[in-house]
């Protein structure tokens, strides 16, 4: 290996305090506030500590076996499951139909398409005061609109899995815009001769669906996947703003904030079901970047 | 009328294409839009309605007598100007430094010779996949601990370091052409230079894309400075609407709880409106290669 000459290795040195100057503040902050806090989670996972309180117990691996063998435990598990199930498929399959709509060269369609992305850039907590209004069983809209048809209202609020449908049909007004534009990216990346020829070829329009079109949307299927479990297993603001108290609707990151920020106050709990929400959301993120590329090809 | 714009009208509603135009385009489409914008449009005009015309039976589509009462009761029951306040600072500040260290940090991982680069590099994509909820809690023990409960800096500080700006800016400046700043290089023109007079013009677009996303993304947020703050004083507009309702809450005090949503809800509307190209692409991105 050649010795570098004073000159370079000054140069060297000089390029390296250029880049600390420049990237060093962003990666110490990262350092701080997202890779130191991995570890102490760990550590105060094995704690027996009341939050405020500035003394704990150990507690072993008691954390987790409570996060996956307590009743308590099973209901954050099913409830995180169903939420994350229903909101993935609804938002994807409506979203996917309405990117079928907007899939047309006609005029207007900018306006539409920018009309039903809209919900996703606004405040959860905003959203979720509207629809609380909406869902009032007496002064709701939606009540009023019941009433008039002749049925009754449900109690949305006092039932557990009435509070999970209707937090899961907000979450999913809310984000099915965003699912909707992607598709329609995807669908126009399809070349349009190739839908012209099977039309050519008679293929009626479910065969060219089926056959053609979803086929060759499997990357924009794969990738929407794998982002919107993601973001759903992440929900919080409407969850918090419909039913503060999380009864019924209690899914990963709301029973993490009830726990240690709400009314039991149960720090080393939480710490518990921050790293396992860590290790699930980093195993489905990993999973993608190694598969995006290779596995998923037009079929 | 451009000859373009003619010709797509006369496509779309030429007789072989009406019906696939208007059942197939046209009618889903105002379906969709109908269920997006009803909520909205019902939160506006409800904000101006007084109390009697929303506890009523019979609702009115209009209000009968509009009223401005209802921002008026919002703002005494949570000091309306000082949580304004505070979410625009907290948005302006937090957004304005992020954006720059995603700038300077991009420009250093693309521009800036240094051995380890990528092993930095991969730092900051491992912590784009660290979701932030995770970190909740010990971050809230540092910020405690520096004294940074209810506080501006304390609710900020934490988003600070920036994964997902510094990502999108390093691909856009990875595409830039080397003897651009070739040139500058020959001039004696420095990094801090050549970043500002050079990389960031031609990258405006980019910027101007992770700049919305990042202003959106800090007015929104909820979850941490719900923990960080409890004091009026100091919690941003999320946190005071979450505030307002649980004192209003059970009453039937639709009007002020839908005057304060449309605080929150309008001012994302309007940038998103006039800016949407910019904040769907950033939003979007990863999706479309």
């Amino acid at each position: 290996m050649p010795v570098p000459s004073p000159h370079r290795r000054r140069q060297r040195r000089r390029d390296a305090l250029v880049f600390f100057a420049f990237a060093g503040p962003n990666v110490l902050l990262i350092a701080a506030f997202i890779y130191y806090p991995l570890l102490s989670n760990m550590y105060y996972s094995t704690l027996n500590w009341r939050m405020g309180s500035t003394t704990a117990t150990s507690a072993g691996i008691d954390n987790y076996v409570r996060l996956f063998t307590s009743p308590q435990g099973a209901e954050m598990w099913r409830v995180t499951i169903t939420f994350t199930v229903v909101t993935v498929l609804a938002s994807m399959v409506l979203g996917l139909l309405v990117a079928l709509a907007l899939n047309h060269r006609i005029p207007g369609i900018t306006a539409g398409r920018t009309a039903i992305f809209s919900p996703y850039v606004l405040s959860g907590v905003g959203v979720g005061m509207v629809w609380n209004f909406i869902f009032d069983p007496q002064l709701g809209l939606l009540g009023h609109v019941l009433r008039a048809v002749g049925a009754r209202s449900p109690e949305w609020y006092l039932d557990g899995d009435l509070a999970l449908v209707m937090v899961m049909i907000v979450y999913v007004w809310k984000n099915l815009g965003f699912c909707a534009v992607v598709f329609l990216a995807g669908l126009q990346s399809i070349p349009s001769d190739l839908i012209e020829a099977a039309r050519i070829d008679r293929a009626g329009a479910l065969t060219r669906f089926f056959k053609l079109t979803l086929p060759l949307l499997s990357p924009t299927v794969f990738f929407l996947t794998v982002t919107t479990i993601l973001s759903s297993m992440q929900a919080f603001d409407i969850l918090k703003i419909m039913t503060p108290s999380g009864n019924g609707t209690n899914t990963i990151v709301f029973e993490l904030y009830l726990q240690g920020f709400g009314p039991y106050q149960n720090a080393g709990y939480a710490a518990a079901i921050s790293v396992v929400l860590f290790v699930v959301l980093f195993a489905i993120t990993a999973f993608q970047m190694r598969f995006v590329e290779k596995r998923v090809h037009y079929a | 009328m451009s000859s373009i714009h003619v010709s797509q009208w006369r496509q779309a509603f030429s007789r072989r294409n009406l019906a696939a135009t208007v059942l197939g385009g046209y009618l889903p489409i105002l379906i969709a839009m109908a269920v997006i914008v009803l909520p909205l449009a019902w939160m506006v005009i409800a904000s101006f309605k007084p109390a009697p015309e929303i506890i009523t039976m019979q609702p009115t589509l209009w209000p009968q007598e509009p009223t401005l009462d209802n921002y008026g009761h919002v703002a005494d029951v949570v000091p309306l100007l000082t949580v304004l306040r505070n979410s625009l600072i907290v948005t302006i500040v937090g957004a304005a430094i992020k954006v720059v260290l995603a700038i300077t940090t991009a420009y250093a991982l693309v521009f800036i010779d240094f051995r380890f680069k990528n092993v930095v590099f991969i730092a900051i994509l491992v912590a784009l996949m660290v979701p932030p909820e995770a970190a909740l809690l010990p971050n809230y023990m540092t910020i405690s601990a520096l004294g940074g409960r209810n506080t501006l800096w304390g609710i900020f500080l934490p988003g600070l370091g920036t994964a997902f700006g510094t990502f999108l800016l390093r691909q856009q400046f990875k595409t830039l052409p080397k003897d651009l700043l070739e040139a500058a290089k020959l001039d004696g023109a420095g990094h801090l230079k050549r970043l500002w007079r050079i990389v960031a013009p031609v990258s405006a677009p980019t910027i101007a894309t992770v700049a919305l996303v990042t202003i959106v993304g800090e007015w929104n947020n909820f979850m941490w400075p719900l923990i960080i703050t409890d004091s009026v004083d100091t919690m941003t507009l999320p946190v005071g609407l979450n505030l307002l309702q649980s004192i209003e809450g059970q009453t039937g005090s639709y009007g002020y709880l839908m005057a304060g949503a449309v605080l929150v809800i309008l001012p994302v509307l309007i940038v998103f409106a006039a800016l949407q190209r910019f904040i769907v692409s950033g939003l979007t991105q990863g999706a479309v290669k």
